[in-house]
């Protein structure tokens, strides 16, 4: 071998010394390189092993899935108690709903990500159909949930609850505030005085007073100005609050992105002899909303969160649902399994939300930033 | 802008005015159903079961009162409420009855316009302790850490307890329920102070309630129970009554087991003969309801003894001792006048 002779410059590449490179290399470069490395690498092994071993026999190895009550489930085995979660899997999902009449909102459901998709997918095929569906879908859905039309028994909103309650007002109020945030931000830019003072007032308003104090209003302050038996569900009324808050914050977002659009876009569209919808519609809107969209999805996020805090007014979401589990002297002591599952709930949906937000910025990604 | 706000105060007024003349029975009655404002969870109290049904201690008393009015006790819409929203909640006829272990105080009753018709459970603040601490009274507490929550009654009552008694204490302070378990769990604090029922439910979610223990002294007075709107007496009668014949059950011996041949038969204490509508029982239709109200209360939901130790009682994780939630008879503070 040593004796092949090679032209200058033509040494053909040999292959890295054994041990060096892949993953054998890399792990003895990165794990075993030196006496404290190694130490390193098998305690924080023992330690790794120990923790998982533990929490994954918690969470399913050593868990119960079936059982009549926590003393049941700590006779069984000693893991997490998923009992209290199966049991109850329907009202953490309906609330209260009456079990016969739970189809209405399963169909509800599932036709709402048919009237979603046009509207978040652009290119989808038949979309024209598709769109017409989305205009009439929230009288569908709001007449096949709340009854009372067609034959279809009348629900009465206190038996209204968990997820279910969630994705009623986070959607509804995600739905309904981003044009109203979209109004309220060019209000603010607007040359009208009245229009421009009014949305200032409106926008300051809403951002300076706390989520949970309005709700307290929807619940309280609006009863003292109605006659007793007045049926203007508390529903409606925490979905206007929510509305509200969340447009006046969707507002001031979307004012950001506007201007953060150079002057020369103006310019240019009054030297083409745009007028002002023109111009609101063709050059201002598109670019603003582009680069407003983390920060609308910013608060979108965050008002499905904040539904959680209608517990505090007596609706049972989620969260309510789950403490009145924990109220139940069978299961009382579990919230630890009942708080991991709702924390589940809510990242799933949130991060599905976020991931969708991130495609979109790709997908109108022009690169001229 | 001030004749504005007066303005829908009259409007406010006068339609209030205008509902309190329709009775309260007549509005339950059209509607077939009975509105009960209850907690959003409390063990024993209020909580739904895995079938979504509403069970517990209120709740019951929710039941009785349908019971009474309606015939039958499955007709009533629970609502919830916290302890911020309940009393806005009632006076705004969301409910006609709050059965939320609400405490019956000076204010509540007079400034807020409200009728408390009875009182259906008498708490009190007291004190929860491991076991293994070695005290057998609250007296024996001096120097003692305790976990007590913030901005509560609860923390006055503690202060005068503890300066009453001449004794130093070491407060924890907690925000939630939730917290003081979990700080009481890990010995941050030696003692626990609530309401007595909240130191019971706290200390049936231990994994070994038998090393924990109440101890005997209650040291405030927290009378719990049904509290309906000012202006219709008739239904603040209905209401009261209810809980009165319950406790009537109990002191006659009247069970759900035995209300049914004791109402068909001629008793020799006439009083059960009254209660039950064998005997006329002047005034019942004043009230508007049917002679067979206590039957349909007793034999639907129970009397008060049953009630109790179906929802709190020794049967259950709760283990809540009758004390003076008793008949007067018994030791307790229950005595309930004559059904004549």
């Amino acid at each position: 071998m040593s004796t092949e002779m090679y032209k200058p410059g033509s040494y053909p590449n040999l292959p890295p010394p054994p041990g060096t490179v892949g993953f054998y290399g890399w792990i003895r470069n990165n794990l075993f390189s030196s006496i404290s490395n190694t130490l390193l690498t098998i305690v924080s092994v023992v330690l790794v092993y120990y923790l998982i071993d533990g929490i994954i026999g918690w969470f399913f190895f050593d868990a119960v899935f079936d059982a009549d009550s926590k003393i049941e489930c700590r006779k069984i085995n000693d893991g997490a108690c998923w009992a209290v979660i199966t049991r109850r899997v329907g009202q953490f999902v309906y609330g209260f709903y009456p079990e016969a009449e739970r189809w209405r909102i399963d169909i509800s459901f599932l036709t709402m990500f048919i009237a979603f998709a046009p509207l978040l997918y652009p290119d989808l095929p038949k979309r024209k159909w598709l769109l017409w569906f989305s205009g009439i879908f929230p009288f569908f859905a709001f007449i096949l949930i709340n009854g009372g039309f067609f034959g279809l028994a009348k629900i009465e909103y206190s038996l209204f609850g968990g997820f279910m309650l969630t994705v009623i007002l986070g959607v509804t109020g995600i739905v309904c505030s981003l044009p109203i945030g979209i109004l309220l931000a060019l209000g603010r830019q607007s040359k009208l005085t009245v229009v421009r003072t009014l949305s200032i007032c409106f926008i300051e308003f809403m951002r300076g007073v706390p989520l949970i104090t309005l709700l307290f209003v929807a619940s309280s302050m609006l009863n003292y100005f109605m006659p007793p038996g007045t049926n203007f569900s508390i529903l409606v009324r925490v979905i206007i609050m929510f509305t509200f808050f969340s447009a006046a914050y969707i507002a001031e977002v979307i004012r950001g992105g506007i201007q953060a659009i150079p002057k020369g876009q103006y310019e240019a569209a009054d030297a083409l002899g745009m007028n002002y919808w023109q111009t609101t519609r063709f050059i201002t809107l598109p670019q603003a909303l582009k680069i407003s969209i983390p920060g609308i999805m910013n608060t979108f996020i965050g008002l499905y969160k904040d539904t959680t805090l209608v517990v505090v007014i007596g609706l049972l979401d989620p969260l309510g649902i789950g403490r009145a589990a924990l109220a139940d002297t069978k299961w009382n002591g579990l919230s630890t399994e009942t708080y991991l599952f709702v924390a589940l709930f809510f990242f799933v949906s949130c991060f599905a939300m976020s991931r969708y937000s991130l495609w979109l910025e790709n997908k109108l990604n022009t690169d001229h930033k | 802008m001030k004749t504005k706000i007066l303005l829908a105060a009259a409007t406010a007024g006068v339609m209030f005015a205008g509902s309190v003349l329709a009775s309260t029975l007549d509005d339950v009655r059209a509607r077939g159903k009975l509105n009960c404002i209850i907690n959003t969870g409390l063990a024993g109290f209020a909580a739904p079961d895995d079938k979504g049904k509403w069970t517990g201690f209120d709740v019951d008393f929710c039941r009785a009162v349908a019971a009474a009015t309606l015939g039958d006790a499955d007709k009533v819409n629970y609502t919830t409420a916290t302890g911020k929203t309940r009393f806005t909640k009632l006076a705004a006829g969301e409910g006609e009855i709050l059965s939320r272990n609400t405490t019956w105080t000076f204010s509540r009753d007079v400034d807020l316009s409200q009728t408390f018709v009875g009182v259906s459970y008498y708490d009190g603040q007291g004190f929860m302790v491991p076991k293994a601490l070695g005290v057998k009274s609250a007296k024996g507490l001096d120097g003692a850490s305790v976990c007590i929550q913030t901005g509560t009654t609860t923390e006055l009552n503690l202060a005068e307890f503890f300066a009453g008694n001449g004794m130093k204490y070491n407060p924890v302070p907690i925000e939630t329920n939730a917290e003081a378990q979990e700080l009481y769990k890990a010995g941050r604090c030696d003692v626990y102070t609530t309401d007595a029922s909240g130191l019971y439910a706290t200390m049936s979610s231990f994994d070994n309630p038998a090393d924990h223990m109440v101890l005997p002294e209650i040291v405030s007075k927290e009378p719990l129970g049904p509290v309906v709107r000012h202006g219709d007496d008739q239904w603040a009668d209905i209401v009261a009554w209810t809980l009165k014949a319950m406790m009537a059950g109990e002191e006659l011996g009247i069970t759900s087991a035995n209300v049914k041949s004791l109402a068909g038969k001629d008793n020799k204490n006439k009083e059960i003969n009254r209660l039950l509508g064998k005997d006329p029982l002047q005034g019942i239709s004043k009230l508007g309801l049917s002679a067979d109200w206590a039957v349909n209360i007793i034999g639907q939901v129970g009397n008060y003894e049953e009630v109790f130790e179906k929802n709190l009682g020794m049967s259950t994780p709760l283990k809540i001792a009758r004390g003076m939630n008793q008949l007067y008879r018994d030791g307790g503070l229950f005595y309930i006048p004559p059904i004549k």
